[in-house]
């Protein structure tokens, strides 16, 4: 069964906001290697499925990314859109299991070809919220580009042919709610669209 | 009954105690092919005391990849330059049926059967980002698992076993599910009540105190009262 794992803290945006409380408890410094969090199975739903918003929960955060397939012997083996949904939550000290971890938590369009994208790594991603502009970065803009990202988990664990990785959640991802269309659109792959209710 | 996973002449094949094949040359495998990988930090009070935590109030729950995970009579590498590599001896839960917003009297009903986790650690890369990080705890073969899958039909008190770890046959790690802070019901509640658990879905309910050091070359024996003995050869 393929693992879907996201990068978190990879976009420089996040590091800048975070500044100086990197260095304080309970970070006590940097990030040295690569942040991950699985995405399990039951967060997985397609594009056009609903997003359920948990009871008690206002809004979520729509982290619209690039999802990077991994291909024969770790290469690359294609891209997709994904949506790392989350409840909103400021720490990063524990695993947020409960934030980042309910069901249909991880809208994730089709496996597209990796000439479909020729530059990931400079790829335009945009989230529209009611399809109004809610949020634009670019791949440019990761702390670890998708090639040293792949190297600096390589040198710890391996990813197998299947396996996703998100590569990280744009800083002003923006938030939505029951009722909200959200739309994730990037360079040369389309778009995926989720509902929440 | 026990229920084992094994490759013979490369075919996987799936064997119960006392089957012929395995008098035969065989390679165990994770007894279960794993569904979302779930482990405890810090379930045991005398573990947290240990780490000089205060016992959690919510579980503290961390993911694992499928790839940590290798069978009984596998080897894990020790990175050359670790210093502190750590084993933890826990009693693994396999869930056997879907499980949604379950209540802790219907708990064990989901439960497929048990097994016996090695859920080592390597120290020197702990981060406060996601502690514990991936980088510790989600490493290729950092798991052994098994060697069988024991149906939880006869395992009756599942939070009363005993748990040990020998080291070149040394004991160094010896501790009860009794003590866990969070029993399996209360995890199964707790897990459930925010997301789906499907079947071949793995707990790893945490470990209790008697960490050690372990170097290459050293074999490692996590034991389970009814479970079995499940070894491990550091390189």
């Amino acid at each position: 069964m393929a693992t879907v794992y996201a990068a978190a803290l990879n976009f420089k945006g996040t590091l800048d906001r975070l500044g100086g409380a990197l260095y304080r408890d309970p970070y006590k410094s940097p990030p040295r290697a690569p942040v991950l969090a699985i995405k399990p199975a039951n967060c997985r739903i397609a594009s056009g499925t609903p997003i359920i918003c948990p009871a008690g929960v206002d809004r979520l955060r729509m982290g619209g990314t690039l999802a990077v397939v991994i291909g024969d012997s770790g290469r690359i083996g294609g891209f997709a859109i994904a949506n790392d949904v989350s409840i909103p939550h400021d720490s990063y000290y524990r695993p947020a299991i409960e934030q980042r971890c309910r069901d249909g938590f991880c809208p994730i369009g089709p496996v597209v070809e990796t000439r479909n994208l020729p530059d990931p790594d400079r790829a335009g991603i945009r989230i529209l919220v009611n399809g109004r502009l809610a949020c634009t970065d670019n791949t440019a803009n990761l702390v670890r580009s998708i090639p040293r990202l792949l190297a600096d988990i390589a040198e710890f664990m391996t990813l197998s042919p299947g396996d996703i990785l998100l590569v990280g959640e744009p800083d002003s991802a923006p938030l939505a709610g029951p009722g909200d269309r959200v739309r994730v659109e990037i360079d040369g792959l389309g778009a995926i669209e989720n509902s929440i209710v | 009954m026990k229920h084992a996973r094994v490759l013979v002449d490369g075919v996987v094949r799936q064997v119960t105690e006392g089957d012929a094949a395995l008098s035969g040359e065989i390679a165990w495998l994770p007894p279960v092919e794993p569904g979302t990988i779930f482990a405890l930090g810090l379930n045991y009070a005398d573990h947290a005391r240990e780490l000089s935590f205060k016992a959690p109030v919510t579980p503290l729950v961390f993911l694992k990849g499928p790839n940590t995970l290798c069978g009984h009579m596998g080897y894990t590498r020790r990175p050359a330059d670790a210093t502190y590599m750590h084993y933890e001896c826990e009693l693994a839960v396999v869930m056997g049926k879907t499980a949604r917003q379950v209540k802790q009297a219907d708990a064990y009903g989901c439960v497929a059967g048990y097994t016996i986790a090695n859920d080592y650690a390597i120290r020197d890369y702990l981060e406060n980002y996601y502690r514990p990080n991936f980088r510790v705890k989600s490493r290729d073969s950092t798991t052994p698992l098994g060697p069988w899958l024991v149906d939880s039909a006869d395992i009756p008190d599942p939070m009363n076993l005993r748990l040990r770890t020998l080291v070149n046959g040394r004991l160094t790690q010896e501790g009860c599910t009794r003590d866990m802070i969070f029993t399996i019901p209360a995890l199964i509640e707790y897990l459930s009540g925010f997301m789906t658990l499907s079947p071949g879905d793995l707990i790893l309910t945490g470990t209790p105190e008697g960490l050690a050091d372990v170097k290459a070359g050293d074999v490692v024996v996590t034991e389970i009262d009814g479970l079995g003995s499940l070894q491990n050869t550091i390189v």
